[in-house]
């Protein structure tokens, strides 16, 4: 079985942004609570890899602590949509055609109908801007897509000969979802958890930028872009640095998802040469 | 042919202006409103008072041509301008005056600045040229009071709609106003003074500093009386095309601490707080050099001014042994910060810093407008607030208790009233400097810096202020060269 170059790039990518973030834990170049006016925008160089931005901090030490701010934020959001979204899909789906898995996936409908940016500068703008409160609005709006796929793949297993068996032997609907059927439709969890986590980062750069994620002094990406903005026509590396590291973490989760169902898939698995 | 030609110029002299503004005003009557971009669209331009500022923050007569003052000091007499009229064509006489008083003073006043009338007891037309003024106590500063915009005089025909079509007397009149985007207005061609020399201005409202420096690139405004983004202003100043124009403002950027909450309540905290604050630090990164160092509520360039900043200079040994002394133990705070992405939102990053690096935890809270006005402001429900106050001479806002940052100690108040009553020019000034020294020793807030004027403009304007004694964009002397 042939590993895709996209899954290759994907991890390579991943990898390279999580062992970033876990350096920044242990030790960054600067202190970047540091602020030298003096040193303001300097270009990248020896003494600042990535140059500095308009208070003077290093910019890689930022990024460094940046990513792990993006990376708890969607981590943690994934996570909320997991635990919540997966067992209403699980039991919309036991209790498919009734009344409450219309209710469920209804109100999913309703969740999913707002685009998930609003949702999140909807719950910030009610409970303040702080990581936490980023982490609560894109987990909420993690839960009607986990609970959708996670009902949608629940189905099809439902049909299946092994559980008219195991309902046969008086197994009680709870118990075949959660040693049947979640064993069986984790595949397709696994890689929706990694599109969401690459929507996540996404997410939490875009309420940054507005203003409603991590708050100063805590770096972060979208942060570092929206105060960039203005310096732009001064020094561009400001801008460009933060911007092209959210587009490489996402590319890379994306690559790294697109890969993973590749190679998870069984149909397209023989289908390759 | 040719004659046709010669009669159109080679180069016709522009007559039209486009003015950037951050803010747009929630409305234009500046009798009912404190907020700042009212005045910057309307100030000298549709509004008159009796009096107004000049450029350079001089009293200059307007409405009224002379005043007379009586032996007691409790009698203003204003001879106002003949054959002066509104906008709607009414007649303004004395009898306008004392409707736009009488209507300011009233108990359900909504006007602003009702401080600025205090000490008037009474207005009356002795003729149609003659406005009397009658006050409670001798006053010195009465023509200072009535140039502000919030003393305009409206007329009672229209006072009621100037919020959406604004009727005054000025040398400019209201075309109109489309919301979120641009106001219009036009030469008044009856007016009864100097004509304007530009036929049409456009005040268009840009908040956003990138979008503010695409525009000037672009040509799409003309000028910005306030340029957003200092960080900027370098670039365009070095473009041929645009010349950069700096000046005094009277905003005093202050760090304000709520003197009521403890820690705050005690001085030596207080004290610790100005000691921890680099303000040469924070004018740099905040506004990329453009500020004055303050030590006090003072406009720096007025004649009263004392220099205190060395009374509060940046000592961060000194201010850790001041907070050992006060014993208070560790101190949180939060920092609430009003939108102003330069020297509220960058400021305050600074200095949550500082503060951050004499052992003081600094929370940041980033605020809109509405809210920073609700809960600090009015609801007095914050540690500290980074804010400029740009009203000329407020240095007696120190004197109200119920102030956001709630000082009025009995001697300062004691200050302010002697200044109130005082009218010899020498006492006043050693009155105004005891005030500044008294804000300063007790450490009431942290003065950090005077905003400057930071305009870009076409090279080819000429007229505009280069300084802003008030919040206004004065266009009556404004044209294209």
């Amino acid at each position: 079985m042939r590993v895709g170059a996209n899954l290759i790039a994907g991890i390579g990518l991943s990898v390279f942004f999580l062992a970033l973030a876990g350096v920044s834990l242990v030790w960054t170049p600067y202190d970047v609570t540091l602020l030298v006016v003096g040193d303001r925008l300097q270009p990248p160089s020896q003494a600042h890899w990535l140059g500095t931005d308009h208070f003077g901090r290093d910019i890689l030490s930022m990024i460094m602590v940046g990513a792990r701010t993006s990376i708890a934020v969607a981590l943690i959001a994934v996570g909320v949509g997991v635990i919540f979204g997966v067992p209403l899909g699980l039991f919309a789906a036991a209790m498919r055609g009734s009344l409450a898995d219309e209710i469920v996936m209804r109100g999913n409908d309703l969740v999913f109908a707002f685009p998930a940016l609003v949702i999140a500068i909807l719950i910030t703008a009610i409970f303040g801007p702080g990581a936490v409160n980023a982490i609560i609005a894109i987990g909420i709006f993690n839960i009607p897509v986990f609970a959708r796929v996670a009902r949608g793949a629940a189905l099809s297993v439902w049909t299946r000969e092994f559980i008219m068996a195991a309902r046969l032997s008086g197994k009680g609907s709870a118990h075949i979802s959660f040693e049947h059927i979640l064993p069986n439709i984790a595949n397709t969890l696994i890689v929706q958890a990694t599109i969401q986590f690459s929507l996540g980062i996404l997410a939490e750069a875009g309420l940054a930028y507005v203003g409603l994620g991590a708050q100063p002094p805590q770096p972060s990406w979208g942060r570092m872009l929206a105060e960039a903005q203005t310096m732009i026509a001064l020094a561009p590396h400001v801008a460009i640095i933060p911007g092209l590291t959210i587009v490489l973490m996402v590319l890379g989760l994306n690559l790294f998802g697109d890969g993973l169902r590749d190679y998870l898939d069984p149909r397209l698995r023989e289908r390759r040469p | 042919m040719l004659a046709a030609l010669w009669a159109i110029p080679a180069l016709a002299q522009r007559t039209d202006i486009v003015v950037g503004l951050v803010l747009e005003p929630p409305h234009l009557d500046p009798t009912a409103g404190a907020a700042a971009a009212i005045d910057e669209v309307g100030y000298a331009n549709i509004f008159e008072g009796l009096t107004r500022f000049g450029p350079d923050g001089a009293i200059l007569p307007a409405l009224a041509r002379s005043w007379d003052i009586s032996e007691d000091g409790l009698t203003y007499t204003f001879h106002l301008h003949e054959g002066v009229s509104f906008h709607d064509g009414t007649p303004f006489t004395a009898n306008d005056v004392a409707f736009s008083f009488t209507r300011a003073m009233a108990e359900d006043s909504v006007n602003a600045q009702k401080g600025l009338f205090e000490p008037i007891a009474s207005v009356e037309a002795a003729d149609d040229l003659t406005a009397v003024v009658t006050l409670d106590y001798p006053y010195g500063n009465l023509p200072f009071n009535l140039a502000w915009g919030d003393a305009v005089i409206v007329s009672s025909q229209t006072a009621q709609t100037n919020t959406t079509s604004p009727v005054g007397t000025g040398p400019f009149r209201f075309v109109r106003w489309t919301q979120g985007d641009s106001i219009v207005i036009e030469r008044n061609p009856d007016y009864w003074g100097e004509p304007a020399r530009l036929e049409r201005a456009t005040f268009r409202f840009i908040d956003d500093p990138s979008a503010a420096f695409a525009a000037m690139m672009a040509e799409d405004v003309d000028t910005f009386p306030i340029y957003p983004a200092p960080e900027t202003l370098a670039i365009l100043d070095a473009d041929p095309r645009f010349v950069a124009v700096i000046g005094s403002t009277e905003g005093e950027t202050i760090l304000a601490m709520n003197n009521r909450r403890a820690p705050l309540d005690n001085i030596l905290v207080r004290q610790a707080i100005t000691h921890a604050i680099d303000r040469q630090a924070l004018i740099e990164g905040a506004m990329f050099g453009y500020g004055t160092p303050i030590g006090t509520h003072f406009a720096p360039h007025h004649p009263a001014y004392v220099d205190l900043t060395g009374l509060s200079a940046y000592d961060p040994d000194r201010s850790r042994a001041l907070l050992e002394e006060a014993g208070v133990g560790p101190i949180t705070l939060a920092l609430a910060l009003p939108p102003p992405p330069t020297y509220a939102r960058r400021g305050g990053e600074l200095i949550a810093a500082q503060l951050r690096a004499v052992g003081i935890d600094t929370r940041i809270v980033n605020m809109e407008w509405s809210q920073w006005l609700e809960q600090v402001f009015s609801g007095k429900d914050f540690d500290l607030t980074v804010i400029s106050h740009t009203e000329p001479m407020d240095i007696e806002i120190y004197g109200r208790e119920d102030y956001y940052f709630g000082y009025g100690a009995p001697q300062f108040q004691a200050i302010m009233e002697e200044l109130n009553l005082s009218v010899d020019p020498d006492r006043r000034t050693e009155l105004l400097q005891a005030a500044q020294r008294d804000i300063a020793e007790n450490y009431v807030n942290a003065y950090l810096f005077q905003l400057a004027k930071t305009a870009i403009q076409h090279v080819d304007i000429e007229g505009l202020w280069a300084n802003a004694p008030t919040q206004a964009t004065d266009l009556t002397a404004v044209y294209w060269r």
